[in-house]
């Protein structure tokens, strides 16, 4: 059986899972050797049982994130951060200086064009937790991939050592910190 | 001056009295991280990344403040000194808020390619996300205290090198901040002259020229050297020169 894969994209901005595709034609390889799961570029509802490599994209920033990254982690042998804000927090937890309410405030009072009210129910919008934090905060993280985006080189070496069952070793080039 | 003879890991070094461990470490091509340390600034020891285990001692010695001993035997890179400088680093990581990839100083920084020297892969210890205030109210320059790292360069170039002393640290332990004069707005400082050495000297992000966006902002510390090499060789007067 081909090694189960899946990606996943919490608070971050896409720019990893684009980078992803940027592996291009070297996608094409992947899709022979592993099969992909779960993937916000895949049509699948909920997270799969028995997943062997889980990248996860983004900052734990809403209380749907936190209850996902113990789900990811009960259900994935390896779970890897998959860039800086999943790593760090970076962009996702420029919010961190403000409260929830703040933020909700100047989203959907101070810059709306128009009828300036904040949502009341958490039906429409997630409900922010009071800072958005590193991934490893709150689940163990097997392995980190850097960068804002990691490059589609990078992703790829991380990968192909995954889904054979090992731990990463990069290259020196994709030392980066934040 | 004597000479005074001593190892550093296992290799025989000599150098003087007035010398610093770090100096002469460096002059025999043994590489020991800092921080806070810059040549042509007074050491002041406070980033301890630069730690060494000294033989017969009882606690780790910061190599830029300590002086050449005779016999003295140091160790600059052991497992224990590689530990504690990352995790030197993840605290500094997590004291400040440094989001790299929209930081005008990104991939020229210090406190970057450290990370990238001790190895961090991620940083253990929680962020703290501290409330940290940003003054751009200097025409030309701004200080975003979120990068700021407290290894007062800036504090020591400003009083050391262009004599006018605008900078100071104010508060205690994790509350400290670098304050321009009596912690008024820098733009109205009475003493700063507006000759960007603290900018020049900043490791990272925290002082920037305006207008650096992201990534714009490399720092050149160089300057430094030709000033105090200059000064100390009494270059600029040629009244005193001729006296000697
Ligand atoms: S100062 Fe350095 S470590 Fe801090 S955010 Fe900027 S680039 Fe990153
Ligand atoms: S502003 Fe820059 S130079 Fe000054 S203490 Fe902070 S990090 Fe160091
Ligand atoms: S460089 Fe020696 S303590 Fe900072």
């Amino acid at each position: 059986m081909k090694p189960r894969l899946a990606t996943v994209w919490l608070g971050g901005c896409s720019g990893c899972h684009m980078s992803f595709l940027d592996m291009d034609e070297r996608l094409i390889e992947l899709a022979s050797k592993v099969e992909v799961v779960f993937s916000p570029i895949a049509d699948v509802k909920t997270f799969p049982a028995d997943v062997d490599v889980t990248l996860v994209e983004g900052a734990v920033s809403t209380v749907e994130h936190e209850e996902m990254a113990s789900l990811i982690r009960r259900r994935s042998r390896f779970v890897v951060s998959f860039g800086d804000c999943a790593t760090t927090g970076n962009v996702t937890a420029m919010r961190n200086r403000f409260s929830p309410d703040e933020i909700l405030h100047r989203a959907y009072v101070e810059l709306a064009d128009g009828d300036p009210t904040v949502p009341s129910e958490f039906t429409t919008i997630a409900k922010l937790l009071p800072k958005a934090r590193p991934l490893h905060e709150f689940v163990r993280v097997d392995a980190f991939l850097h960068g804002c985006p990691p490059t589609a080189d990078e992703i790829w070496l991380a990968v192909s050592s995954l889904v054979e069952g090992r731990i990463p070793e990069l290259p020196n080039v994709y030392q980066r910190y934040g | 001056m004597a000479i005074l003879t001593l190892t550093i890991d296992d290799q025989p070094v000599s150098g003087t009295e007035t010398e610093t461990l770090l100096e002469v470490a460096r002059q025999h091509g043994i590489e020991i991280p800092t921080l806070c340390h810059l040549d042509g600034l007074t050491d002041v020891g406070a980033c301890r990344l630069c730690l060494v285990e000294i033989e017969g001692a009882s606690r780790l010695q910061p190599a830029c403040t300590t002086r050449l001993q005779e016999g003295m035997v140091v160790r600059t890179n052991t497992e224990r000194l590689q530990r504690y400088r990352r995790t030197i680093v993840e605290m500094l990581a997590s004291e400040g808020n440094h989001h790299c990839a929209v930081c005008v100083s990104n991939n020229h920084c210090e406190l970057q390619d450290l990370a990238y020297t001790v190895g961090l892969q991620y940083v253990r210890v929680p962020y703290l996300y501290p409330a940290k205030t940003l003054d751009a109210t200097h025409k030309d320059f701004v200080i975003d205290r979120d990068r700021c790292i407290l290894c007062s360069r800036c504090v020591r170039v400003c009083h050391e090198v262009e004599g006018a002393h605008t900078w100071d640290i104010a508060g205690r332990g994790i509350g400290c901040e670098i304050i321009s004069d009596l912690k008024q707005p820098w733009g109205q400082s009475t003493t700063c002259t507006s000759c960007g050495k603290c900018v020049l000297v900043c490791p990272t992000g925290a002082l920037f020229e305006k207008g650096a966006t992201v990534a714009e902002m490399e720092k050149r510390t160089e300057f430094l050297r030709y000033i105090v090499n200059a000064r100390q060789r009494r270059e600029w007067n040629p009244d005193l020169l001729h006296e000697e």
